[in-house]
Formats: C-alpha cells, structure tokens, sequence
C-alpha cells in the first residue's frame, strides 16, 4: 500500500519507478503482482485521437474604445461570445461561415473550430471579427484584427467530454458507401473501423475509476491540467467483461488545461469526409499503484479488452442497440477480422502510435521530477446510466 | 532487357501540344500505363505513367522527352505523404488498394508510405483526417 504522498515524495526525489501501460504488461507477467506492486509507484496510459466535446475559452483583452462583442467569429469559424465583453466560446466542431456542408455530398470540412484550435497553439494568427450594438461604455460596434495565442490574456482549453472508456466498432450493413465520424465505410461490410487506444487508454486500464476521479492531474496536449467533472455522457452502468472493464463507451472525462502551454503535435484538427470538422488531442494520465488491484487493472491486455460492431448504416442511426459482432483489440489491430466467414479489414482511427508516444512522455516527466500526482477530491459517479431524448409535444 | 520504369513529366505550355504519349508507343516502342495526368494547353501539365520496354528504347523516349523542356522525375512527385502532418491514425488503411500505405510493425501502429507501390488512386487524399496526403495535380 502506498498513498499518493509518498509516491509523490519519490518523484520529487528522483526515486520513483515509472512504467508506461504497455510495459507494465510485460514486467508484471515477469516480477509478479505482489512484488510489481511494492517496486512500481506510477503507471502511465494515453490516447491520441478525434475528441469532439472540446473548446476553449479565450480572453482577448480591451480594444480601445472598448467593445462588448455580441457576435464573433475566429477565421470565419463562429465563437459564442455569450459570455462576456470580450470572451469567447470556440467548440471543436464549429463549421466554418458558409461551408457548404453535405450540400456537396459527402462535404469536405476542411476547415472549422479545431482547425482554429490548432492554429492557436502552433502560434499562427488568426483573424478575429466581432460585431456589436454598441453601448455608453462599450461604443465600438465592429472589430478585425489578428492575434496570435501570445496576445490572448487567457486561452483554456475545457472539454467536456473526452477519453472515451472504450468506444463503437463501426461497420456499414448497407449497399452504399457511407461517411460517419469513424470514417468512410464502404458498403457490405466492406471494412470496419475503431477508435480507442486499448491497452493505453486511460480509463480502460482503471475500469472502475479508483484513481482517476475529479481533481485528478493530466498531461493534457504537453499542458499539466486536471479531471474537472465527469464527462458528458459518462455512462458506468454499462455492460462489462469478466475483467469488469466495459465493452462499450461508458466513462468519460471532461479535462481543462492551460493552452498556451500545448505542443502542437498533440493538437489537431480533423476533417472527416461528409461528417465534419473536430479536434485530435493526446491526453496522458498517469495511475498511481496505490496497491496491487490498482496495478492489476492496469495491465490489461488488447486481447481481454471487447468492442461492440455497430451498423452505422441503421442501427447506429435509429438508435438501437443490435450488435454486429464482438472483437477484442488484438483482432481489430491486427488489420483484419473475420464475420460469417467472410475476412473484413479494420482500421483504426485513434493514433496508438501516439498513444504510445505520449505515455512515454508522461513518463519522463514524471521520472524527472517534473509531473506531480494529485489525489481526486471526489470520484467518479460507479453507477450511472445515460438517457436518450425523446421527441415529444408540449402537453 | 526489358523493363519497367516509373516516371512523373511535368509538361512547359508548349509541350502539352505535343503528342507525346504517341510518339513514346509509336517511336520508341514502348508500352505507356498511364496513372493519371492533367494536361492543359495554357498552363502546366502532369502526367504519372509506367514506361515498359528495351532500357535503351525507355532511354532514347525520356531523351526525345527532355528535347521539349519536359522535366522528367523518377520519384513519385504525384501524390505526396507529409509525415509530420501524419499522425498514423491509420484511417487511410482500409481505402489503399495497393498497401502503399501500411503498418509494418502492429506493436507500435506506425504509418509507413511506400511511394512505389502508389498507384494514385487518392482515396488517401479522401480519407486522411489530418491532411498528411496530397497531391501536386
């Protein structure tokens, strides 16, 4: 047993013994669970991948005269600026102005709010314009003028869904090609596509939440921020394997952090063919091996973690729940699985090589003294479901 | 001997009023595949082509083709891969047809292009998420 302040004494010291979730596997099949556990203090897991549900808030400073901006847009993309004078809203998924969207079916999107997002933290300018109806001590009604991410008073990002526990397997039932969030899926099975980073992914290696609660810290993007709230949609009442770890979405988390301390490589924007825009981040958490369980949760393997195959052509669509089939992420990483005889290939698109790149990062800084640990103040709700909307009239 | 040989032209103005392709069958005895090409009169044009026949016919075609200013590369400039824009996603996978875009370790889900299997089919152009493949026409 080790608490939170002792790990955190032996990352101040330099003494702390750090894996990644992919060599832990390795090294607890090797040492044993009970003397893993004494020798190991901290475990870090990644994803790198489309996370819609992210935003960030940016200050922008007093224009002179001052303006209270009612409407804005950042590189034509729309900001919410419901806020205050000179704050904005910039989601992930905003379209730019006047994209045709599926009006040139399927739409290219090649440009929207992560691209923006992207932008800023790589240091480039970006044109803001604003619109206002002008008031006694905010008079001026209309403003262009470029910043760069330097100039902003603030730029936080706050996401509020992200890390996914497990994630849809999707595949196309239908005779047409269809584009979805998770890809081009060509007709009749033609291929199937995936999204999580497996044996990395943060909440898949802590299935039931014992350490990553709210106030938790993450490597958000190269930035140090933390766990502010259950994600949208965090949905723990799932069905589970064996193992207890989910095989369908289930948790998820809503991170912030500082973002102009980000590494662009981890920030990026998507443009997914008659979907939509959003935005890539890598995200890294690292476990504390509070005790043996803890460290047992965490190395899980590709091969003991399920995913569910949905017909995005119907299923998905209508919101039901009939299943395809079930893979675990060895079969879906290998490149190809096999329904009713016939071989599908399977690609992915969350980055596992990034995944990968990011936990090792994590890892050297925590082995460098520079990435302390901090303990949830609250957990996560264990127990929770997620409803749908129904369309109902007033009465 | 007979071989093989992968080619990208770029074509000066002029040249595009050339029949070139023609002359490279009729002339010099060659078999052209042509990939993909973009050929207009008032501007650039590009061509991406498999040249098979007698190494010195496939000589004496590219030195006909060098006498009408038409820059000749042997390297695939069609379609290009950005490896710092690529975050090997891998979302391109399943749409490349000829594995030029693969993963040759699963440990570590590393994205590698092979520019000579690249038939320029631009399915990757289509599906990449992150912009990483383009093409130059």
């Amino acid at each position: 047993m080790k608490t939170y302040q002792e790990i955190n004494e032996k990352i101040k010291s330099g003494r702390a013994v750090v894996f990644t979730a992919e060599e832990i596997i390795d090294y607890v099949e090797e040492k044993g669970l009970e003397k893993a556990a004494e020798e190991v203090d901290v475990v870090t897991t990644a994803t790198f991948g489309a996370m819609c549900s992210s935003g960030c808030f940016l200050n922008f400073g007093h224009s002179k005269p001052k303006m209270r901006i009612t409407e804005a847009w950042l590189d034509d993309v729309l900001a919410y600026s419901g806020i205050a004078a000179v704050d904005l809203f910039l989601g992930a998924t905003q379209l730019r102005h006047r994209d045709p969207a599926n009006m040139n079916y399927p739409g290219e999107f090649s440009f929207g709010g992560g691209h923006v997002i992207e932008k800023l933290v790589a240091g480039e300018k970006v044109q803001l314009f604003g619109l206002s109806y002008g008031t006694d001590e905010y008079p001026l009604k209309e403003i262009r003028t470029w910043v760069t991410i330097d100039d902003l008073n603030q730029a936080v990002m706050v996401n509020p869904r992200n890390c996914y526990q497990n994630y849809n397997v999707a595949v196309n039932c239908s005779d047409k090609p269809i584009y979805t969030y998770l890809g081009k899926l060509e007709p009749n099975m033609g291929n199937i596509t995936y999204s999580s980073a497996g044996q990395l992914s943060p909440l898949l290696n802590d299935p039931h939440y014992r350490t990553i609660g709210l106030g938790t810290k993450v490597w958000l993007a190269g930035s140090q921020g933390h766990v502010y709230s259950e994600g949208t949609q965090h949905a723990s009442s799932c069905e589970r394997g064996e193992n207890g770890v989910p095989v369908e979405g289930a948790g998820t988390l809503a991170l912030t952090a500082d973002m102009k301390k980000m590494n662009p490589e981890f920030v990026r924007g998507v443009s997914l063919k008659g979907y939509g825009v959003s935005l890539a981040l890598g995200i890294g958490i690292p476990i504390p091996v509070l005790n043996k369980e803890i460290l047992k949760a965490s190395t899980v393997k590709d091969r003991d973690i399920e995913a569910c195959v949905i017909d995005y052509s119907s299923a998905y669509p209508e919101r039901r729940g009939d299943i395809v089939a079930r893979f675990n992420y060895d079969e879906l990483k290998s490149g190809e699985v096999e329904i009713d005889g016939t071989k599908i290939p399977t690609s992915p698109l969350s980055s596992y090589s990034k995944a990968r790149k990011v936990a090792g990062l994590l890892k050297d800084e925590i082995l460098n003294g520079d990435f302390l640990l901090s303990e949830p103040h609250g957990m996560l709700p264990p127990d929770q479901g997620m409803s749908g909307l129904e369309i109902r009239g007033k009465e | 001997m007979k071989i093989t040989k992968r080619i990208h032209f770029k074509f000066p103005p002029k040249a595009a009023e050339q029949p070139v392709v023609t002359r490279l069958v009729r002339d010099y005895d060659l078999d052209v595949n042509i990939f993909r090409a973009l050929v207009n009169q008032k501007e650039e044009g590009f061509m991406m082509l498999d040249l098979t026949g007698d190494d010195i016919n496939i000589s004496r075609g590219l030195d006909y083709l060098n006498s009408l200013n038409i820059e000749i590369s042997d390297t695939n400039l069609g379609l290009q891969w950005n490896q710092e824009k690529c975050t090997s996603c891998g979302n391109c996978l399943t749409h490349c047809p000829t594995d030029a875009l693969h993963i040759p370790d699963r440990n570590t889900m590393e994205i590698e292009y092979r520019a000579s299997r690249c038939v320029e089919c631009m399915n990757c152009i289509e599906n990449c998420p992150f912009g990483a493949c383009y093409a130059l026409f």
